[in-house]
Parts: C-alpha cells; structure tokens; sequence
C-alpha cells in the first residue's frame, strides 16, 4: 500500500493505483482524453501531466503507478503550460466547426477548452483535413476532429473483440480508420461513439437530431434483452431521440448493445395508438368503453377452462401479476409466459436464474456453453466473458454450434447427449470442470425450448452437481435468458395452474375450439395461425404478429413509457421509468388490466402503482429488492429423461430483429441488412 | 591524437575483408572463453570501471545499464542491439555493421552472457541492405565455428543472435520504439515505466545497447578496463567513431579520443572546414537532434559528453555536421524539423502535432516570410514539445529550432526585414 | 492514408514456393506465439516478391500467415517508408535530401534527376523505368550525397555523377556501387589520416600530412 502526497495531502493507495486514480480519490480532477477507465492506457494525449518531485519533465499521471513517497503536484505552473500547450496542439487541427458539430455540448475537448484554451489561435498554417470513413449505418465520421487518442482503437480490439479500427500512416498524417473500407461489424459498436471524446465518431441515426441541453433525461433499464442494462433515455417533447447506457457495474458496466442503443426509432412505428375493434375481418378505431366492454363480454361469456393468456416477452411484472391476479380470480388455469414453448418452469429459482451474475463472470476460470450465443443473446455477458478472457487464465468450452465470440473457444461438438454424457463422468470434459477453481456453465434459453428441454435442464442440473459447480459459496449454474419479461414472470408463477394448459396446450386448445379466448399480453413470437377460431385479446404496443391476428386491441405503452419493474437474467429486479407518455390514447399495461377488472365487475385491489407494488413484494419478496440480485437456494428441477441427440440450435438468427420494438426500427432494417444478410447470404451459398 | 594501435576499429575503412579469417587477423575472437569464464559479475564490474558510456547518444554507462537486469530469471532475457542508425549526420555503426562485423557479434556473446541473456536480436535498419548482409553472413559464420549456439566458444553458454530489419522509421532508434518494431507493430515508443530491464522485449527483461558500445567491449575486456578507462578526460573516457560531413575538405569518419579539440579533430582528419576555420559558420556536433553551436564556441570546445552539455549542446551521436559561411542556415535548420515532422511516430499530442507546426513556420522564416513576434512564438512552440512527451524525438525536434534562435536570431530577423521590403517594393 | 488512395492490386497474393520456405525460416527466428515479429521480414518478401510494392492481397496473405488481424498489417505497413503502397519504378532512386546530404549538394542531385529522367520527386517516369523519391537520412552522412538505388548506396554524388549514374542505368547496365568520387568507403578522399599501418599493407596511401 504505497503511500504519497498529492498537492500537500497525503494519501495510501492500493498497489497498481495510478497517480490520475489517486488524484481521482482526492476529488483533484485532472484532464484527460486518451485515459479512459476500462480501457488500456497509452499515455499518448499528455493531458494528464503533472509534476513529480526529481523527475526532470512533467509525467503523464494515467501511466505512471503511485509509488511509496513520490509527491506529486498538479496545481503548478509547470503543469498548467503544459496542459495549455497540449490543449493548444489538439487545436490547432480541429476544425472548430462546434456550431454544428453533434458533440457540442458534451465534448470533451470544447469542456477542457474553457479550462485550459487560449481565446485566439496562433497558429497561421494551414489545416489538416482528413477524409471521413464509412464504418457502417451506425457510427458517422468527422475524421479531421479526430485528436488521435485512440480509444476507438483500444475499445475495439478490447471490449469489442473485434480488430477492425487501426491507425494508418504516421505522425501528423496518421489516421484512424480501418483502412479498406468496413462497416464496424461487432453487436457493440455504438460504444464506439460514446469513448470518443470528440465529434470524431458520432451517431448516425442522431445526426443534427438535438442538442444535449434540449434535452430530458431519464435513468431507465432496457428490456430488448434480459441483461436489463442500465440505460439513459433522451428525450424532446415527447419523443425518444437516443438512448445512451448508465454505469452499472454489476450488470453492463458502461456499454450497451447495439439494439439497446438503436432500437428506439422503432418507437415511433407501427405503434397502436388506440383500441381496435375487429368487425367483419377489418379493425376499426373504437372508444376504450367499447373495446373494454367487449373484451369483458367476451371473457365472462367463455368458461374459465377455454380462457388462456400468453404473456410476451417485453411484459412487465406490474401487467403480469395484474392479469394474473385478474384471471386466477375468474379460475382461469392456463396461464403461460414462455411463449417459445420453454420447458423451464418455476420449481426452483435456482434453476432459471444467472446464478453466478453477469460480474461473477469475471471470477470464472472455466466457462462451459451450452447451445448459446451469448454475442447475440446477452450481448453484456458475452462482452463480460470476453472481459474474463482477456485478464488471463479462462477458458471457454462450447457445447453446440460453433459461432465468433470474440475470443478462443474449445470445441466439444454440438451433440446434446454429451450433456449426459459429461454428467455422468464418462466424458472426459467433466474432469476438466472438476478440476476448475471456478467452474461455470451458462444454458441457453433455446436449449429448454426444444422438444427434450426438461431433460436438458435436468441433464444440465445434473452437469452442475457432478462436476462441482454447485458449492456453498459458488454457484455456477446459469440460465441465459433473452426474454426481459421471462424471469419476473416466473418469479410470479405466470404459468399454467393445475390442469391448466401450457403453449401447445393452449394452441392445440385454440385449434380445436376447446379454447375460445386467448389473451396475449404483448405476444408476438406466435404464429397467428395457430389461434384457430379463438377470439383473440392483444394487449401491447405494436402492431405486429399479435395484433394483426387480434379481434381486440388494447393499446398499452412501451418501455420507455411506464414505470415498470422487469426482472433480469440474474434474478435482479429494476425499474424502468417513464420517459415519455404513451402514444394517443395508450395507456400504461396495469392500469388496462385494472380498468378491464372494473369492466368485469371484479376490480383488482389497487389503484395505485405504490399498491401494486406493495402487492408485488407480497407475491415474492426478490420484488422488493430493487437492484440486486439475491441468491436462490439450490433445488430440484428439469426432469430427469434422455437428452435426444439433436443438435442445439441457436435461437436468435438476427440479433437486431428480435421484437416487436426492433422490427419496427428502420436502423435495425439497416444493420440487418449491412451485417446479417450478408452473412446469411455467404452461409446459403445465395449471395448475389 | 589517439595511437593507431590503441584504436578498435582497425578496419574502419574496409580495407581488409569483413569476415572470420580476417576478423580473427585482427584479433577478433581471441580468447572470448576466457573473458566468458571471468563471470557475469566481473565482466559488467569491469565494463563499468572502463567508463563506457552508452554510443547511442545519451550516453549512460553500458555497465551500469547491464547491472539493471534481473540476476535470477526463469525463461527468456534478451539483448536487442540497436543498429537502427540514422540520426542525420551519423554513419559509425554502418562502418562496423560492413566492415567489422565480427566485433558486434563478438560484443553480443559477452554483453549477452554478462546480462544472462539467452538469444540477441540484432535491429538493423531496413535502408542498411549490404551492411545486414554482411552482420547475417558474419551471424552464420560465428554459427557455424561454434562462436555462438549452443555452448557458444565452448563455454557451456547457449546463446542465439538473430538479425532483425527495420523498414524505413528513425523512431525505431528510440528503444521502446525498437522492440515494439521486433514485435511486428509500429515504431511506436512505450511509457516508462515498466523500463525494459524489467519488461522488454516480449515483456522480458531486456537490455538495449548500441552497437558502438557494444563492438568496443571485447577489446576493452581483452585490453583491461584501465586502458580504456585512461584515454581521453575523467568520466569522458575512451575511443570514440566521430563522422564529420557537411562543409568540410574531406568528411569522413574516424576514431578518435574522446575529448578531443572539434577544431583539431576537424582540422586534422577531415581536411579543416572549406575555405578555412574563419569560413566556419556553425556546427552541430552530434547528429541532428543537438542544437547548434556558433563559430565561436567551436574555436575551444572539447568533443565529449559533458564538455558539449556544458556550452549547450551535446555529443549525442558524435555526428559532426559542418557548416561553412555559405550556408543558408536557416534551411539548414528547416529542412531537420521537416524530417522530426516526417519521423513523428504520431502518438503523443505535442510531438505530432507540433512538429508540423515547428516545420511550417520554419519553412516560411527561410524566406523572412513572417512576423517579426513569431520568433518568439517558434520559441515557445518549442518549449511545449520539450519534455512533455513519451519519448525524445519531440525535445530533438525542438533543440535545433531553439539553437537557432539562440545563436542566429538576428539573421531571422534581417530576412523578416527583407521579405517585408520586397513586398513593399512590389 | 487508405486504402482507396492505393491501387486495388491483383485480388490474390501468394508466396512463391521459395518465398515461402524462407518465410518459415524467418518466422522460425521467433519464439513460438510471437510470429507476428515476422510481420516485417515477410512484408519485405512479399514487397520483393511484387515488382517492388505491396498490394492489399499480400497484405492480408501475410496478415492470414502470421494469424494477425488485417488492419495490424495495415498499420505497420504504412508506418515504416519502406513498404511501397503503390507502384514504382524498376529503378526506385531515392535522393536522400537531409541536412548532411542537402549541405554537400543533394539538391543538384535531384536538379540532375529531372534533367535526366524529367521527373521530379514523387513522380514515376511514363515508361515505368524511374521513381525518383526524396528519403530522410541514409545514413551515410560522411558520403553525402547519397542516393539509395533500389538496395544499393551510390555515395558522394554531384550534378554530373548523378545524370552519368542514370546513364548507365538507361543503357541496362549496372553501376559501380558506392563511393562515385574515387574514394575509398569513408575514408577521407585522397587517404587515411590513421589506421596508417593497416593501409599501407592493403596498398592504400595514406594521406600526405604537411
């Protein structure tokens, strides 16, 4: 623990703290652009200088290690021409076109102008200019306000795993790019315009959108996947106009996916901005009084065991305990959330949670993948196992078939009855797993949706207690999510009651006219041909697969509209806030289940979103501990059966389209079509 | 004037062959088991007491460099020898790397056992084609005489030496720069610490030499400390390779004692300055990146490390660059700082940015075409490159720009004067 | 620098079979898992290989050999001067016009290139014979002024020594390397002032001291 003295205070620091963190831990804020917390450190932009007692130059303060006595002064002379001198040099080749510049107002370098800029340039000489590159319909560049520090470069090659972003050339004439030209093709690109601190890289979709002072901000979470990163939404009059992540350590650190950044304009289509009515095969506008009546009508003219809802994966746990309160109180027994036809079911928490959570990752020496890709499914935790790699001394095994993850992976194959075959000790793999400090598995959520799904979730229960994963003080079986809505449905029971019908309970019912009613809370993942004759109620936001089959429509809000609670992979439950109101006349998702109570005759006993809340924690208590993950007692779940020998198949085949948000989103027709069909193209062999 | 026979470089001039049979004529390889069997610790003890100062230019001592690495290490330790030469007006290693290749070779078996080193990369810069030819045939025949290998001279030491090219980056000179190139990437320096000694070349200990240094200390070690240690003045010790070009009668290399008289080492070996020691305008005494001396401290100075720092300059590389009254030495100057803009590796801010500003203004003081007040400004341009970077290339492109001004401020601005009339003319 | 400066090059590179065991005998010089210190060697074999510049298949070919991310290769290549990112002529005359050289006349040397070749620096003559190019130090100071022909140093030129150099090249044949002032490497022109003994027994004359 070395000690030393910054600017007359003495401090301890633990050992590797550099003197910027130091400074940091005093409150002394020193400039920077090229430091950035998660990312290496070059020491290359000199900002950061400060003056250290027998050195014979200032120091740069982000690379040099505090040392047991060094003294250090940042509030000198020396050190303020020398942060001028820098500042001044950044200058003298950045256009100083900040009026429309995208970043002003929150650049860095137009921030440390103030502190450290002169208020005229002595420089007479010409401008650098420097061609713009394409990267892609994600990322606009302004290459000539580039300053060189090249965290675009580091956070690719780092956090991102993808090696496309170099600098070319040398001195003055070095440019940051990617040389021939190329889209950024990594799920996290989008980061890349937040670590730059100048207007070098920005948002496209963002373009001369707004300026940050227009704008209300909002801490949120996001629901696109089951990560539940951190959000910020931005919003002007009513209207998302980017979303921008928040620090969270425990769940996505400082970086979001792609689809979390740019689904947003997906908001503002096909959205269901009031009820509707289905009348001689058209839709027509009607009143809520209409739509609310005859929703009713329907649902007390059917008897309860021909009534089935299904909920989406976007619902929240408000809507979910409300629908269920409303329908268990009519003794409706087939209630269902996984609309993927997922075996899981809510035996024992343990069994469908992130056990480890997403930071215990980083604790993990040996990481076992079982038909997942986690790149597309949880962006987050692929990015925190990449995080793991990179310090040394993981290794990733894949059960499955074989994608890029960014980092190197070991092969077991993608035959699923090696499950059985690691668990019961003849696989050579499960002395590997035994003999790590930290061994961990993660399962896919597509692995439960298969036909054998009880028998791969016992299979892999029994993965787990075999090979050591399970211990007092480690838990290092992982269910991979992708549903925002799955966990916090499961957490309630939303599932089907005794003798009540599952997913191919329900639609098998539907087709045979033995369910008349189906309710989908936000259910767009089914076929709409598979309801049959059954009147069809559709609570949501947009107008896809549910609603176009709906007979009903009752418009409810989006993520970004209400305030909800969504209960992530880990088991931690967080809430969204309301950043907008919800479109024309849609109102929040709870509120239509209690007004629909009301129209029924039989209103729910809250009113308010505190009284539900209240009703929340009641129904189970990880409610009532926001933000955290609490760990689930180890059980019994899956059933125990042969694990057929299909191979597992990856669930997600376009990681930007993936719900009802994202397939409304334009930006996300257009990663489709600049990072997957081409893809798919090559794959299929009909490219061109 | 150093004794012919107290020089190293007997073949400087390539009079005889480069390779084995005459290299051992001329004593190369003589007894080198028996130097290896005085021990680690003596030989580095011994390089010490014979004052070796670092060739390169910074001119630390070699020994204590080599007390720096690590003594007990498990798994690799390298010597990287720094053959990247091109500071402008230098051309000393080229003479060894061609004509006595067999001195480095021999140097890098000792250097590298003294530092328990297990293999050497030897940098040659890319443009020194011939001269690489020459070290790798000198490499193979070292290889093939059991000099180096495996029990390398019989002494039980295994030891490789491996030739490296560079490609065109006199930033590679610098020693980060150096093994950041032998690692396949850019020339591009890296923040100290961690100092090489502790994590170099792959992230192993490593010692960087130059090859001067290190193609002298077989001989110091077969001569005794004490010999090297008494030619030349106290703490500026030793035989040293001057190139002297420019305008001089006839620019050449040659060995010289450290400390001797510039005006007598020109005078004496490089034909005196054309037309004459008062036609002498200024010199830069030890390659580019030293600032410039005017006439009159030429007249006395002595040519070593601290005799030089004292009056404002420095040995640097020894690199004697000459110029007579006709030199227009604003140009002279100008055209350095378009080469530190060319040789900017481009990471750090002030360096990158600033020497294309230093080579600019300088352009247009060539023809007076600025403001008498931006020689101030050039001044203080410089100072903010000065010292606020990862490596030296930025100081080294200030100082010739601020000796400049020191010494030749009133020829600035008697071309400003100018400029202004033939505008005003016009 | 990008790509889109450059010409696209043919679409595929490889080395020829004994470009290809020297470069397994070059990545062998390195310990395992640090072959991309041969990046450079290869680079430099590729660029031999290829009329004397580097085209983007031989970038990625080597990239693919040495299991390196595209855009590393990229990096390095524009980096050092040496690797030639477009075309140039059969004979590559780089005029070294530093300090030492420009002081000593490198700029009759290049005066004498384009009376010769009617090129200026930069430019490639139009039958594709001649690049002429200014370069930062040779480093052969004490010779100045240089020029690097291709590989080979051609030292204490002039206006005439430097059009009697092209001439000889504009005939097809080789000249003399080094040295084109009758001295001996760097030695001082008309003998050595030490070294006197060694001279005299390689018949060398020493320089007469008055």
């Amino acid at each position: 623990m070395p000690k030393l003295t910054i600017d007359g205070i003495e401090l301890e620091v633990a050992p590797g703290t550099s003197v910027l963190q130091a400074c940091e831990q005093l409150g002394i804020e020193v400039p920077r652009f090229c430091y950035h917390e998660k990312l290496s450190v070059p020491a290359n932009c000199r900002m950061c200088l400060v003056e250290m007692e027998k050195a014979p130059k200032p120091i740069a303060s982000c690379a040099m290690p505090c040392g047991e006595g060094m003294v250090i002064k940042t509030d000198t002379e020396t050190v303020h021409k020398a942060r001028k001198g820098v500042m001044e040099f950044l200058l003298i080749n950045h256009p100083l076109d900040c009026p429309i510049c995208d970043q002003g107002g929150e650049c860095d370098l137009q921030d440390q102008a103030v502190g450290y800029g002169f208020d005229r340039g002595r420089y007479g000489e010409e401008k650098r200019a420097v061609k713009d590159k394409n990267l892609g319909p994600l990322i606009k560049t302004i290459m000539t306000r580039c300053i060189h520090c090249t965290r675009c470069i580091r956070f690719s090659d780092e956090i991102a795993g993808v090696s496309v972003m170099g600098a070319t050339g040398r001195g003055e004439h070095m440019e940051i790019g990617t040389y021939v030209e190329a889209a950024v093709s990594s799920e996290l690109s989008g980061n890349l315009v937040d670590v730059c601190p100048v207007g070098a890289l920005t948002s496209k979709p963002y373009a001369y959108t707004a300026r940050p002072w227009e704008l209300r901000k909002t801490e949120s979470v996001d629901v696109l996947d089951a990560v539940g990163s951190n959000i910020r939404i931005d919003t002007r009059g009513g209207e998302v106009l980017r979303i921008l992540p928040r620090l969270n350590e425990a769940v996505n650190e400082e970086w979001i996916s792609d689809k979390t950044r740019y689904a947003h304009d997906g908001l503002k289509r096909q959205r269901l901005d009031r009820p509707y009515i289905r009348e001689n095969g058209k839709l027509r506008a009607a009143s809520w009084e209409e739509a609310l009546a005859l929703t009713a009508s329907k649902l007390k003219g059917a008897a309860p065991e021909k009534i089935a809802a299904i909920a989406g994966d976007l619902a929240d746990a408000e809507s979910l305990l409300a629908l269920k309160d409303l329908l268990g109180g009519m003794g409706v027994a087939s209630l269902e959330s996984r609309q993927d036809g997922s075996a899981i079911d809510a035996a024992d928490r343990a069994g469908y949670i992130f056990n480890s959570t997403i930071a215990g990752i980083e604790q993990a020496d040996q990481i076992l993948l079982i038909g997942t890709n986690p790149r597309w499914e949880g962006s987050l935790v692929n990015a925190r196992i990449r995080k793991r790699y990179l310090q040394g001394g993981l290794t990733v095994t894949v059960l499955g078939p074989r994608v890029d993850l960014t980092f190197p992976i070991e092969h077991l194959g993608n035959d699923a009855t090696l499950l059985n075959a690691i668990a019961d000790g003849s696989h050579p793999y499960a002395e590997t797993l035994k003999a790590a400090k930290k061994p961990l598995l993660i399962l896919g959520s597509g692995a439960l949706a298969r036909p054998d799904g009880a028998a791969v979730w016992a299979a892999a229960r029994a993965v787990a207690e075999a090979c050591g994963l399970v211990r007092e003080d480690w838990n290092g079986f992982n269910v991979l999510h992708r549903a925002a809505s799955r966990v916090g449905a499961l957490d309630l029971g939303f599932l089907p009651a005794k003798g009540g019908r599952d997913l191919a309970g329900i639609l098998d019912g539907a087709r045979k006219g033995e369910v008349e009613v189906v309710y989908l809370l936000g259910a767009d993942e089914i076929d709409a041909q598979n309801f049959g004759r059954a009147f069809v109620i559709y609570q949501g936001h947009h107008g896809d697969r549910g609603a176009h089959r709906a007979d009903v429509i009752l418009p409810g809000a989006a993520y970004t509209e209400k305030n909800a609670t969504y209960v992530n992979t880990e088991g931690r439950a967080q809430h969204t806030r309301q950043a907008t109101f919800p479109v024309g006349e849609a109102r929040e998702d709870w509120k239509i289940v209690r007004a629909l109570s009301g129209a029924l005759g039989k209103p729910l006993p809250y009113d308010t979103l505190q009284q539900l809340r209240k009703r929340l924690a009641d129904a189970n208590p990880v409610f009532a501990q926001i933000d955290r993950a609490t760990p689930a007692a180890w059980g019994a779940f899956g059933t125990a059966g042969a694990v057929a020998a299909a191979p597992f198949t990856l669930p997600v085949e376009n990681f930007y389209m993936t719900d009802a948000i994202s397939r409304a989103s334009a930006t996300m027709a257009e990663c489709t079509e600049a990072f997957v069909s081409p893809a798919v193209a090559e794959r299929t062999g009909t490219h061109g | 004037m150093l004794r012919d026979e107290d020089r190293i470089y007997t073949n400087l001039y390539g009079y005889e062959d480069f390779r084995l049979d005459a290299a051992r004529k001329r004593g190369d390889w003589d007894g080198t088991k028996d130097i290896l069997a005085r021990g680690r610790d003596t030989i580095i003890e011994q390089v010490k007491e014979s004052g070796m100062r670092g060739r390169g230019g910074a001119g630390f001592s070699t020994g204590l460099k080599w007390s720096f690495m690590p003594k007990k290490v498990d798994g690799p330790v390298y010597l990287v020898i720094n053959a990247d030469e091109g500071e402008p007006g230098t051309c000393k290693d080229r003479e060894i790397l061609r004509h006595d290749p067999h001195k480095l070779i021999e140097g890098c078996l000792i250097a590298g056992f003294a530092i328990g080193a297990t293999a050497c990369y030897i940098y040659i810069r890319g443009e020194f084609y011939n001269e690489a030819s020459n070290v790798q045939v000198a490499i193979d025949e070292a290889y093939a005489a059991g000099l180096i290998g495996k029990n390398a001279c019989g002494s039980g030491y295994d030891y490789d030496i491996y030739l490296h090219k560079g490609a065109g980056a006199y930033i590679c000179g610098e020693e980060t720069a150096l093994i950041e190139s032998i690692e396949g990437k850019k020339g591009q320096p890296r923040n100290k610490p961690p100092f090489p000694a502790n994590a170099g070349l792959y992230s192993r200990p490593t010692t960087v030499n130059n090859v001067e240094s290190i193609a002298g200390v077989p001989t110091i070690l077969r001569r005794g400390p004490a010999w090297f240690a008494g030619i030349g003045r106290p703490k500026n010790v030793g035989t040293k390779l001057f190139c002297i070009s420019g305008h001089v009668n006839k620019p050449c290399n040659v060995e010289e004692e450290m400390g001797i008289p510039l005006k007598e080492l020109i005078e004496r070996h490089a034909g005196g300055v054309r037309g004459g020691w008062d036609n002498l305008l200024a010199i830069i005494p030890g390659g580019s990146s030293v600032p410039v001396m005017p006439k009159s401290v030429c007249d006395t100075v002595l040519m070593d490390f601290d005799s030089l720092r004292e009056v404002g300059s420095g040995l640097g590389t020894a690199a004697v660059i000459v110029m007579d009254k006709s030199t227009d030495i604003v140009r002279a100057i100008a055209r350095l700082s378009k080469f530190y803009m060319h040789e900017s590796c481009g990471q750090c801010t002030p360096c990158r940015e600033g020497t294309g500003w230093l080579a600019r203004v300088m352009d247009r003081m060539v023809r007076g075409q600025a403001r008498l007040e931006e020689i101030d400004m050039l001044q203080d341009v410089t100072k903010q490159i000065e010292g606020r970077t990862i490596c030296a290339l930025g100081d080294a492109a200030a100082w010739p720009v601020q000796g400049l001004i020191r010494h030749f401020r009133p020829e600035m601005e008697r071309r400003i004067a100018d400029y202004r009339q033939s505008i005003a003319a016009e | 620098m990008s790509a889109s400066e450059t010409p696209a090059g043919p679409a595929t590179f490889e080395f020829t079979a004994d470009n290809l065991a020297l470069a397994q005998r070059i990545i062998a010089k390195y310990p395992e898992g640090r072959q991309a210190s041969a990046v450079m060697p290869l680079l430099d074999l590729a660029q031999r290989q290829h009329d004397n510049w580097l085209p983007r298949a031989a970038m990625d070919y080597v990239a693919g050999m040495l299991g390196m991310a595209p855009i590393r290769v990229y990096e390095v290549a524009s980096f050092y001067t040496m690797y030639n990112l477009k075309p140039v002529g059969k004979h590559f005359v780089q005029v070294c016009t530093t300090t030492p050289c420009w002081l000593r006349g490198s700029d009759e040397v290049l005066a004498a290139c384009k009376r010769k070749l009617g090129i200026g620096p930069g430019e490639t003559t139009a039958d594709g014979q001649f690049t002429v190019v200014e370069v930062e130090c040779a480093g052969a100071c004490v010779n100045a002024p240089v020029i690097a022909l291709n590989d080979i140093y051609y030292e204490d030129l002039d206006g005439p020594s430097t059009e009697a150099l092209l001439d000889t090249l504009i005939r097809g044949e080789t000249p003399k390397p080094g040295p084109q002032n009758g001295r001996i490497n760097s030695a001082p022109i008309g003998g050595p002032t030490t070294l006197i003994e060694m001279a005299q027994r390689n018949g060398v004359k020493p320089a007469s001291q008055e």
